[in-house]
C-alpha cells in the first residue's frame, strides 16, 4: 500500500484537473438539455403528428362491384374472393431489398414491382403490386411477412364471369385503372390500383357498376399488424345489370359460328332489345381481367383474328345485297319505281364505257321488283340506282340508321359509311364519279356497315318502319336503395314511307327464303323472311370461290326477322371470307331463329324483381347447358 | 486473494461503515435503474412469453447488486493488483468470441453461456481502467514512451479484438477511456505535440482500418447521421424513429404504455439502446429533465470520491469509472436525439443487458469502495 504516497504530487495535480471534467460534464449535459428542449418543447407538435401518422394508417375498402345478369337473371359477372398483394410504403426500410425478395418469391419481373412501387400517388396509400395471388404465393408471402416489412395480403374480390368466352366482347372486361385515365374527370375519385371497366358493359356502364370506395382508418404497428380499426366511411356497392341479352340464345349463336370469323346480331324489333350480339374470335373476359404481362398483351393485341374487335359494332363491311332492302324502299317511296315495273336483266348494265355484271351470268330476264329482291337481281337495282342519284339513296340510308351510331351501350361503336358526294369531297377530296352510285346500288363500292346497323335495318322493316335504339340494359338494381329500376325501350326514329311499302317489301322478304336465294333459311317451325348479301372483298375476281385464297373470299350477309306475320326477332349474320349469304349466313339464321322460337320467350318482356327470384334455377339450367362441362 | 466473507463484514464494522453519502450515492443508483426497468416493462410488457425483458432485467440487477457489494467491500488495491492477469483473461476471452461466439445482427460479440450470453467487451472497459490505473500508480511513469506509447500498446490489442466483431460503441468507449485517463494523468505538451502529430500521419490507414472493418449496417448509421430524413422509410430510420419517439413526448409525455413509438414497435430496440427515447416519449421534457439531473447528480458525487481520493490508484480508478459512464450517457443520449451517429453504445444503468448491467454496477461498487477507502489504511 506504500506506493500510494510516491506520486502525491501528481494525485495533487489530478484533482486538480477535474475541474476540466467538471466543466465538461455541465456544458456537454447542457447541450443535451438543449437539444431535449428544443426537440420536445420546440418541435414537440410537429413529432408528434409525425407519430400519429407513424401508426394510422388511411385504408381504402374496396367497393363491391355491381353484378351482370341476363335478361332471366342468371349470372354473367360476379365477384369472388381472392389475394391481393399490397405494399405499404412507409413502412418499407429498404426498398431495393423488398423487391428483390418479392420478385424472388413470386417471380415477378423487379422492374414491373418498382414501377409500381414508385407510380404517382399518395405515399399513404398501400401499393397493389399484384392481385389474384394464388394459394400458394398468398401463404408464402404470409410466412416471409418478418423479413417483408410493409407487405400485406388483403383478401379482396376479384371480378368474375362464370361463362368465360360468352358474351365476352358485350360484357368485356375489367382492369386497373390506368395512368392516363386517372387523369381524366371522371375517375376522379378512383386511386392507383382501382378496378376499372375497359370494355363493353363494364366500360359503358363503369360509373353504376364501380360503387363507391369506402375508407377506414387503421393503426397498425410497426410490422403492419392491425391493431385497431375504425371504418371512417362504409363503401357502397355498384348496381346490378339486367341486360336484355338471353344467355341461352347467345350460346347457340357463338356456337353457329364456330372457329369462323363474323359477327351474329338478334334483336327484338318491338323494342330493340339485344337478344344475342356474337362476334368471333373471341376471348375470355376472366383472363383479360387479369394483370396481363406486356407479352400476353402483345399476343392479344397482335393476333391477326383480332379477337378484341368487337365485329358486331365495331366491324364495317360493304353491305351487299343486304343494302337492295334499303334501296326498294327508298325507290317506291321516291316513285323511281312502282311495285309493278319491269326491267330487263340481260346479266350486264352498260354505263359509259363499262359494263356493270349481274352476279348471274346470262341475266334473270324480265324481273319486276318483287322478283328483284327475291332473286337479287343487280340490273334492276342498277337501274334504280341510276334513276335515284347517290343523294337520295344516301338520304335513305340514313334514314335507315346507316353512317350513324345506332346508339348501342357499348364503347367505340363505328357508323360505318354511306357515300354521297359531299362525303367523298371531305373523304378523298375527290368529286362523285357518276359509276359509283351503280357499285352503291348494290352495297359495294364504297358503302360500309356494321352487323349491328344491319340487324337495326332488318328490325326497323319488320317493326314496320319505328327504329328502336338497340339496348342492352333493360333494368338497373340501385344497391343502395334496393330499387329495381326499369328502363323504358325509346322508338329512336320512324322512316318516312308510304304505308303500303312495307308489307310489299316484307311479302317479297319472305319470298327470298321462300324461293329465292335464300331457300336454306326455310324453317318447319317459323316462317322466315331475309335477304342474303355478298361484300366483294377484292374487286378482281378469276377462277372458282373455292380456288382463292381465304383471305380474299367474299363475305357472306344475311339479314331476317321472324315470324313473318308478327316479327318478334330480327337478325344478321355476317361471315367473313363464307362466300355466299344464301348458302354459308343463311342457315345460321335459320337455326339462331328456331332456337329463338323453341325457347318459348313470351311477348315483349321486361324485367320484375321475378327475374331475381328466378336467379337460381336459371343459373342451373345455364350450367346445364354449357358445353362439354 | 479475495476475503472471506467473515473478513469482510469485519471490514464493515471496523471501518466507519455507511455514512449519508453512501446512501445518497446508493439511492441515486437504485433510482435510475428504477427507471430503466420502469422503462424496459412498458416496452416489453406484452410480450407475451414467460420470462419477458423487465424480469430478466431484474435478475441481472440482483447479480449486479452483488458485483456491487463485492467491489465496495473488498480492497481496491488488491483487485488493482489483479488487473493484469484480468486484462490477459479478457483478450483470450475476446479471441474466444471471435471464433465461438454467437452472432446477432453481423457482429459476434457474445458467449453463450446455457440460456444466456456473456458479452466480453462490456467487462473489458473495467478492466481495461483497472489496468490502466494500475499501471500508471505503480510506478512514476515519466517520459512520452511510459506515460503515452506504453499504455497505449496495452490498450491496443483490447481495441483491435473488439473492433474485429465489431463493437464500435465499445472500442470508441475504450479509445475515450484511454484518451480520459491520459488527460488527466497529465501529458507534458511535447508528448501531446507528438502524440498529435502520429495521430495525424496514421489518420489515412487508421481511417481505412476503422471504415474498412465496419459493418454495412454501421457505415449506413454514420452516414444517415449527416442526413437521416434523406430516406424516412430507409437508412435513417433508427434515427428519426427515435426523434420521433423523444419529440412526441413535448413537455408532459404520453404517460406511461402511452408512447405509440415504443408500444407499436416503430422505435427499434427500445429495451436496451433506445430506452431512453421511450422514457422520453412517455415521461415528456420533465421526466427527461429529472432524469437528467439523476444522473449528474450521480457524476458529481463520483467526481468528489476523486476529489478526496487518498492515492493516486484511487483517484485514476475512479477518473476512469467516471469518464466511462459519461461517454457512455453522453453518446447514449446523444445518439437518441440525432446529435450523434448511432453507434451502439447502452445507456447505463437504464438499457436492458446483463453484462452492461452488472459490469455497470461492479464499477460503481469500485467507486464507493474507493471512498471509503480513504479513511482506512492497512
Amino acid at each position: 500500500m506504500a506506493t500510494a504516497g510516491l506520486h502525491d504530487s501528481e494525485l495533487g495535480e489530478l484533482q486538480r484537473r477535474l475541474v476540466i471534467l467538471r466543466v465538461g460534464l455541465l456544458l456537454v449535459v447542457a447541450l443535451l438539455g438543449l437539444r431535449l428542449w428544443h426537440l420536445q418543447i420546440r418541435e414537440g407538435p410537429y413529432y408528434r403528428d409525425l407519430s400519429e401518422n407513424n401508426r394510422t394508417r388511411s385504408v381504402i375498402i374496396e367497393p363491391a362491384r355491381g353484378l351482370i345478369y341476363d335478361r332471366n337473371g342468371v349470372l354473367l359477372a360476379n365477384n369472388v374472393p381472392s389475394f391481393t398483394l399490397y405494399v405499404s410504403l412507409e413502412d418499407v426500410k429498404d426498398r431495393d431489398l423488398l423487391i428483390e425478395k418479392l420478385g424472388n418469391l413470386l417471380g415477378l419481373d423487379p422492374s414491373l414491382i418498382r414501377s409500381k412501387l414508385t407510380a404517382r400517388g399518395s405515399k399513404q396509400l398501400p401499393r397493389k403490386v399484384k392481385g389474384r395471388l394464388t394459394l400458394r404465393e398468398a401463404t408464402l408471402i404470409e410466412a416471409h411477412r418478418l423479413d417483408l416489412p410493409g407487405v400485406m395480403v388483403q383478401v379482396e374480390s376479384q371480378r368474375n364471369y362464370p361463362g368465360g368466352v360468352t358474351a365476352s366482347h358485350l360484357l368485356g372486361y375489367v382492369g386497373e385503372v390506368s395512368p392516363e385515365q386517372l387523369e381524366k374527370p371522371e375517375f376522379a375519385d378512383l386511386h392507383q390500383g382501382s378496378i376499372v371497366g375497359q370494355y363493353g358493359v363494364e366500360k359503358f356502364f363503369d360509373r353504376q357498376l364501380r360503387g363507391q370506395a369506402g375508407q377506414k382508418n387503421v393503426e397498425v404497428d410497426a410490422v403492419g399488424h392491425e391493431k385497431q380499426t375504425a371504418v371512417v366511411e362504409q363503401p357502397h356497392a355498384g348496381d346490378n345489370l339486367y341486360l336484355t341479352i338471353d344467355v341461352r340464345l347467345q350460346k347457340v349463336a357463338e356456337s353457329l359460328l364456330g372457329e369462323e370469323s363474323g359477327a351474329i346480331v338478334a334483336l327484338d324489333p318491338r323494342t330493340g332489345d339485344v337478344l344475342a350480339m356474337a362476334s368471333r374470335p373471341g376471348f375470355d373476359s376472366n383472363i383479360l381481367s387479369r394483370e396481363l404481362t406486356p407479352k400476353q398483351w402483345a399476343e392479344i393485341v397482335q393476333d391477326e383474328g383480332r379477337p378484341l374487335n368487337n365485329r358486331a359494332s365495331q366491324g364495317q363491311y360493304p353491305p351487299g345485297s343486304v343494302f337492295k332492302v334499303m334501296m326498294a324502299a327508298a325507290a317506291l317511296e321516291t316513285k323511281a319505281i312502282t311495285p309493278s315495273t319491269s326491267i330487263y336483266c340481260n346479266g350486264g348494265y352498260q354505263f359509259g364505257r363499262r359494263l356493270y355484271h349481274d352476279w348471274k351470268a346470262g341475266g334473270h330476264g324480265s324481273v319486276d321488283l318483287r322478283h328483284a329482291l327475291v332473286h337479287s337481281c343487280d340490273v334492276y337495282f342498277y337501274t334504280v340506282g341510276q334513276r335515284m342519284g347517290i343523294e337520295t339513296m344516301a338520304s335513305f340510308a340514313h334514314q335507315f340508321g346507316l353512317g350513324e351510331e345506332t346508339g348501342i351501350e357499348l364503347p367505340s361503336e363505328r357508323v360505318g359509311i354511306v357515300p354521297s358526294d359531299a362525303w367523298k369531297r371531305k373523304a378523298k377530296n375527290e368529286a362523285w364519279l357518276p359509276g359509283e352510285t351503280i357499285s352503291a346500288s348494290i352495297g359495294q363500292g364504297y358503302v360500309n356497315v356494321t352487323p349491328l346497323q344491319m340487324a337495326s335495318l332488318i328490325g326497323t322493316i319488320a317493326n314496320n318502319g319505328v327504329t328502336f335504339r338497340p339496348r342492352l340494359v333493360q333494368a338497373v338494381l340501385d344497391r343502395a336503395t334496393g330499387e329495381l329500376q326499369q328502363r323504358v325501350a325509346t322508338p329512336k326514329r320512324t322512316v318516312q314511307l308510304r304505308p303500303e311499302i312495307i308489307p310489299l317489301i316484307k311479302e317479297a322478304l319472305a319470298g327470298v327464303v321462300k324461293e329465292g336465294t335464300a331457300t336454306r333459311a326455310k324453317s318447319a317451325l317459323v316462317t322466315i323472311a331475309g335477304k342474303t348479301g355478298t361484300a366483294q372483298v377484292a374487286a378482281l375476281r378469276t377462277g372458282p370461290e373455292k380456288d382463292i385464297p381465304k383471305k380474299f373470299r367474299d363475305h357472306a350477309w344475311f339479314v331476317a326477322f321472324a315470324p313473318v306475320e308478327a316479327p318478334a326477332i330480327a337478325v344478321a349474320v355476317l361471315g367473313e371470307h363464307l362466300g355466299h349469304g344464301g348458302s354459308a349466313s343463311a342457315p345460321l339464321a335459320k337455326e339462331l331463329i328456331e332456337a329463338y322460337v323453341k325457347l318459348d320467350v313470351p311477348a315483349p318482356s321486361s324485367v320484375t324483381d321475378g327475374a331475381v327470384v328466378r336467379k337460381g334455377d336459371a343459373g342451373d339450367r345455364e350450367r346445364d347447358d354449357r358445353p362439354g362441362d | 486473494m479475495l476475503e472471506t466473507g467473515n473478513e469482510m463484514i469485519d471490514r464493515v464494522i471496523n471501518s466507519r461503515g455507511f455514512d449519508n453519502f453512501d446512501f445518497r450515492f446508493i439511492g441515486l443508483v437504485f433510482a435510475i435503474l428504477g427507471v430503466g426497468v420502469l422503462s424496459i416493462y412498458s416496452v416489453t410488457h406484452d410480450q407475451g412469453v414467460a420470462f419477458p425483458f423487465y424480469a430478466k432485467q431484474l435478475v441481472w440487477i440482483a447479480l449486479g447488486t452483488v458485483a456491487f457489494l463485492v467491489m465496495w467491500l473488498s480492497d481496491y488495491h488488491r483487485i488493482a493488483r489483479l488487473a493484469y492477469p484480468a486484462y490477459a483473461i479478457i483478450l483470450i476471452l475476446l479471441i474466444v468470441v471471435l471464433f465461438e461466439g454467437r452472432s446477432s445482427r453481423g457482429a459476434q460479440r457474445w458467449i453463450p453461456i446455457g440460456q444466456f450470453a456473456f458479452q466480453p467487451s462490456e467487462f473489458a472497459k473495467l478492466v481495461l481502467i483497472l489496468t490502466l490505473a494500475h499501471y500508471y500508480s505503480e510506478a512514476p511513469r515519466v517520459g512520452w514512451l511510459q506515460r503515452v506509447v506504453l499504455p497505449g500498446l496495452l490498450v491496443l490489442p483490447g481495441l483491435l479484438l473488439i473492433l474485429k466483431q465489431p463493437d464500435l460503441g465499445s472500442g470508441l468507449s475504450f479509445m475515450a477511456i484511454y484518451a480520459a485517463m491520459l488527460l488527466m494523468v497529465g501529458v507534458r505538451s511535447k508528448a501531446l505535440g507528438i502524440i498529435l502529430l502520429f495521430s495525424l500521419m496514421l489518420f489515412p490507414f487508421a481511417w481505412e482500418l476503422v471504415w474498412g472493418s465496419l459493418h454495412d449496417y454501421q457505415r449506413q448509421r454514420i452516414m444517415t447521421f449527416v442526413d437521416p430524413v434523406y430516406d424516412p422509410g430507409g437508412k435513417g430510420y433508427h434515427a428519426l424513429q427515435s426523434k420521433i419517439a423523444i419529440g412526441a413526448g413535448e413537455l408532459m409525455g404520453k404517460g406511461l404504455y402511452g408512447g405509440t413509438q415504443s408500444q407499436l414497435k416503430f422505435l427499434p430496440e427500445g429495451h436496451t439502446d433506445f430506452v431512453f427515447s421511450v422514457f422520453a416519449e412517455e415521461w415528456g421534457f420533465l421526466g427527461v429533465l429529472a432524469l437528467l439531473v439523476l444522473f449528474v447528480t450521480l457524476i458529481w458525487l463520483s467526481l468528489e470520491i476523486v476529489a478526496r481520493a487518498k492515492d493516486q490508484l484511487g483517484a485514476l480508478l475512479a477518473v476512469g469509472i467516471i469518464c466511462m459512464l459519461c461517454f457512455c450517457i453522453v453518446i447514449n443520449i446523444g445518439m437518441t436525439v440525432g446529435m450523434f451517429p448511432i453507434v451502439g453504445i447502452p445507456l447505463p444503468l437504464m438499457s436492458y443487458g446483463g453484462s452492461a448491467t452488472i459490469m455497470t454496477m461492479a464499477s460503481l461498487g469500485l467507486l464507493l469502495n474507493i471512498k471509503r477507502r480513504r479513511l482506512s489504511f492497512f
